[in-house]
């Protein structure tokens, strides 16, 4: 209970902290302890709560509450306040609808709601408060370095870094909150918390674009937050008495009861999981300055929207709006991933990949059978890891080559070693055998094969899957390709950049050694829980995906084989006189220099002729699943 | 212990028995062009005097890539032969020419270059069909693992027909026969040169070319888990199969990469997934 309290309000605290703390050094100071702090305590939270189960705490409602509605209506008067500002009067009218509906709830409800447990803590809150606890910390020791140098390289940005601190740290503290919260009414709050930081966060930089994209991101998840609204009134009038409004007590309500509500907060998590057709604020936020992409990609935000459907996943399981909305996640997927192969931006695939990967993980929670939930947890953890570790990397480029564009990253091997070597992990855990993300994808296909309808699931994953080996295998390759003379510009970035880097290149590696523990201990008993039986994949593969981990690391080794020896020759250009620097005559006597370019594919797979149709789907899929839902109750 | 033995006879014995399906393969064609061919054992001599060469690089990171892709390509073969799990064995692969592609990016030349993009595309273009083949022996035999499909009575071609021949398109992809030997190829190729392979010389080619050996073994041991309820049956159709192949390479002409993707994705939807539809829905499953 301490533990919990504790990760919700240190951080809190912190941020207060931040605020007010003026100078450079007691900032860097207080972000680099209070990480270290978050990220132990997650720790210590796995010890003390990891083989304890489900456990409820009765913490009182009052005043807690009562806060939080006057929090939620502050908050409110700021974002209308800043959409007076700037004429954007969409985001006024949301926060108003919004407003209504929790005044409503408030008069009319709140005096009957009695919630007892308010808290609660198993295993899934734990995987996920290390989530946010370590990947997040991390991030923010990251952005420390990051941030001064983003101010060296753009002085024209207002330098509001206390702001930008207090916000991140709010935002693992809303985040904790929406973890171990049982209480629907408080996880609206933490998950309104959670929309607001992010919409602050893109909006850092204060130009048009940002401001724009920051806005785009606030009115696609206040439509979230006045579904999950709805639910609560809708959940209050069900049961005056309030208990339905545990979360507890929901799930085991039934179908009857629960179907309607669950897809109405469904919908709040596909809007803050940027699933189709509200991916374009995920693309909108890439504006922002590197660290809160990988924020929001890796351990908040998105993953409170992709946590929400994998808690409802019971009570979608086996009906047809649960069918509806886990094929808005598999069509999202499907034509995410395409056009993902299309896109040059680095920010921009990764930016695709996550939504296509939110997708699925919403597939297998729409679909929602004991092995398609076990695949959707392990999902969101190794997509935490592999996605902030490529996201830091690339931020790390950035700074150095002045570039996010993956062909300008050609030769990264040669000139920027480490960072290549970590990128290049970091891609294949998304996608190689026998890394994180692939084991997941299995699991999928498996899980699919077996669930009723599943055959068009297992058809979108494997054209996606496809997709996906194209897109990620030709950004290793322009990773690897050794270039001839360039030099290495790999100066040496200070300790607190490359720590986090470093850690996170040993989780992608250490979470593939440690699945089978992390299944057992806390996948496994979660599932059990729940259905009553579990999924995992058998011992045999298990050894062998570990016999092929030791293969990719024990083969670098016969670099040292070819080191001598070898006699090196220039790449064949047809005979045609090339300067070492690879430099030739071209036919018209002009001097050319050979260059490759990877294949974008633009008119199969561009966003232009994929986007629409994707996110047309999507939303029709989304109105069947309120229709078969409505009709259900 | 039989997937063990199973294994090593592959690890040992797929390059001899690829490198004769090669010698073969050369000898029909000759014929079929209307030539005599060479010997039976040419392909032998042939990799054995790449063994004989100067170790020539562009860059010394090639030769890693080409040695990963052929020690996944042999835990693909083997983890088959030991009657692994079929999705666990096709990641291997894929990871494998991952490996290949990567080799050839390394290199940095424009040939290669090519050659690397279409492979990448070849991949992309046979993968949704190969996943499908393996869900619709699933569907059959009720297993992913290769031992329990072999031991499976149910006649398996007889329920995915069109499984099957969508597996035989994308199986041109594979053995890098025309009309979709768009990445490297075994005959003359002109516009790319050699395509991926182009900067592989020596010993590195001669193991890309042992590589291809054991990947054709695996591919035609696919082949065969459709045919297993009956083995005499299952080599003929194997036979068959390749000489078929081996037709379609001498009367078709190479076609573009868009041919290879719209041809790969297209079996897959319209005979693999309408096949494998059928058997769910129609007939209910096996």
């Amino acid at each position: 209970m301490e533990t919990l309290l504790f990760l919700i309000l240190f951080p809190a605290l912190v941020a207060g902290a931040i605020l007010v703390a003026k100078q450079k050094q007691l900032r860097f100071a207080l972000v680099t302890v209070a990480a270290i702090i978050i990220g132990a305590a997650s720790v210590w939270l796995l010890a003390s709560y990891g083989l304890a189960g489900t456990v409820y705490f009765p913490f009182p409602s009052e005043p807690t509450s009562q806060i939080m509605v006057a929090i939620e209506i502050g908050l409110a008067a700021y974002i209308a306040y800043l959409g007076f500002r700037f004429r954007n009067y969409l985001a006024i009218t949301l926060i108003a609808v919004q407003t209504v509906l929790i005044a409503a709830f408030e008069l009319l409800y709140a005096e009957n709601v009695h919630t007892a447990n308010n808290f609660f803590i198993d295993q899934f809150s734990i995987i996920m408060a290390l989530i946010i606890g370590i990947i997040g910390s991390l991030i923010a020791v990251y952005a420390l370095r990051y941030m001064e140098e983003y101010h060296t390289a753009h002085p024209e940005v207002r330098n509001r870094q206390r702001t930008f601190f207090f916000i991140i740290f709010v935002f693992l503290a809303a985040m904790f909150g929406l973890v171990f919260s049982n209480n629907l009414q408080w996880i609206f709050f933490f998950w309104e918390i959670t929309t607001i930081s992010s919409f602050l966060l893109i909006g850092y930089a204060e130009t048009d674009e940002a401001t724009r994209n920051a806005f785009l991101a606030l009115v696609m998840n206040l439509l979230g937050g006045i579904a999950f609204a709805a639910a609560l009134i809708y959940l209050a009038a069900t049961d005056p008495a309030g208990r339905i409004l545990e979360l507890d007590q929901l799930l085991a309500s039934g179908e009857a009861i629960a179907l309607l509500p669950a897809v109405l907060i469904g919908f709040a998590g596909i809007t803050k999981a940027a699933l189709m057709p509200f991916s374009t604020w995920l693309l909108g936020a890439m504006v922002a300055p590197t660290p809160v992409s990988a924020l929001l990609h890796s351990s908040t935000m998105v993953k409170a929207g992709v946590y929400i459907l994998v808690r409802f996943a019971p009570v979608y399981a086996g009906t047809l709006a649960g069918m509806s909305i886990g094929l808005v996640g598999a069509v999202t997927f499907l034509v995410a991933s395409a056009i993902a192969v299309s896109q040059s931006n680095a920010k921009s695939v990764l930016a695709y990949s996550t939504v296509a990967n939110l997708g699925l993980i919403a597939a297998c929670a729409g679909v929602g059978t004991p092995m398609l939930e076990w695949a959707a947890i392990l999902l969101i953890i190794f997509h935490a890891i592999s996605k902030s570790l490529l996201f830091l990397s690339v931020g790390t480029v950035e700074h150095r080559i002045h570039s996010r564009d993956i062909e300008d990253m050609e030769g990264l091997i040669v000139r920027m070693p480490k960072v290549a070597v970590m990128m290049f992990i970091g891609i294949a855990g998304m996608f190689l055998a026998p890394f994180g993300m692939l084991i997941s994808k299995w699991a999928a296909i498996e899980g699919f094969v077996q669930a009723p309808y599943g055959l068009v699931f297992v058809a979108i994953l494997a054209y996606g899957g496809a997709v996906t080996v194209f897109f990620w295998a030709k950004w290793m390759g322009k990773l690897v390709a050794v270039t001839r003379y360039r030099t290495r510009v790999e100066d040496s970035f200070r300790k607190e950049r490359w720590a986090p880097l470093y850690t996170l290149t040993g989780l992608v590696v250490a979470t593939v050694l440690l699945f089978p523990v992390i299944s057992s201990y806390l996948i496994e008993p979660y599932v059990t829980a729940i259905y009553g039986t579990t999924a995992r994949l058998s011992q045999a593969n298990i050894a062998i995906m570990m016999l092929m981990l030791a293969l990719l690391l024990i083969l670098p080794v016969s670099f040292l084989l070819f080191r001598r020896s070898a006699k090196r020759l220039p790449p064949y250009m047809s005979g045609r006189t090339t300067t070492a620097d690879m430099q030739f005559v071209g036919s018209m006597g002009i001097a050319k220099e050979m260059t490759t370019r990877n294949y974008y594919l633009t008119e199969y797979f561009g966003e232009k002729r994929l986007l629409l149709p994707g996110s047309v789907i999507c939303a029709g899929l989304i109105l069947v699943s309120w229709l078969l839902a409505g009709v259900a109750a | 212990m039989n997937g063990i033995l199973g294994a090593l006879l592959f690890i040992i014995l797929a390059p001899f028995l690829g490198g004769l399906i090669a010698g073969a393969d050369r000898i029909l064609t000759a014929r079929m062009q209307g030539r005599v061919g060479p010997p039976l054992l040419q392909p032998f001599y042939d990799v054995g005097k790449l063994f004989e060469k100067e170790n020539v690089v562009v860059t010394t990171a090639q030769n890693f890539y080409i040695l990963a892709y052929l020690a996944f390509i042999i835990v693909s073969g083997a983890l088959f032969f030991a009657g692994g799990d079929l999705l666990l064995i096709i990641f291997a692969f894929t990871l494998a020419h991952v490996f290949l592609v990567l080799g050839a990016y390394a290199v940095h030349s424009p040939y290669s270059h090519i050659g690397a993009e279409r492979e990448l595309i070849q991949i992309m273009a046979y993968e949704p069909m190969i996943i499908l083949s393996a869900v619709g022996l699933y569907l059959v035999s009720g297993s992913f693992y290769v031992g329990d499909i072999i031991a499976s009575t149910v006649p398996a071609i007889l329920y995915l027909p069109g499984v099957f021949l969508g597996f035989l398109t994308i199986l041109t992809i594979k053995l890098r026969k025309s009309p979709f030997d768009i990445s490297t190829s075994h005959h003359a190729h002109q516009e790319i040169v050699k395509g991926i392979t182009t900067e592989f010389s020596g010993a590195t080619l001669g193991q890309v070319e042992i590589a291809h050996w054991y990947e054709n073994v695996f591919l035609l041991g696919f082949v065969y888990l459709f045919f297993a309820f009956n083995p005499i049956l299952g080599v003929v159709a194997v036979i068959v199969t390749y000489v078929a192949e081996i037709f379609i390479d001498n009367t078709t002409a190479r076609l573009r990469w868009q041919a290879a993707l719209q041809s790969g994705w297209g079996v897959a939807a319209i005979l693999g997934l309408f096949n494998l539809a059928v058997v769910v829905y129609i007939i209910g499953g096996v």
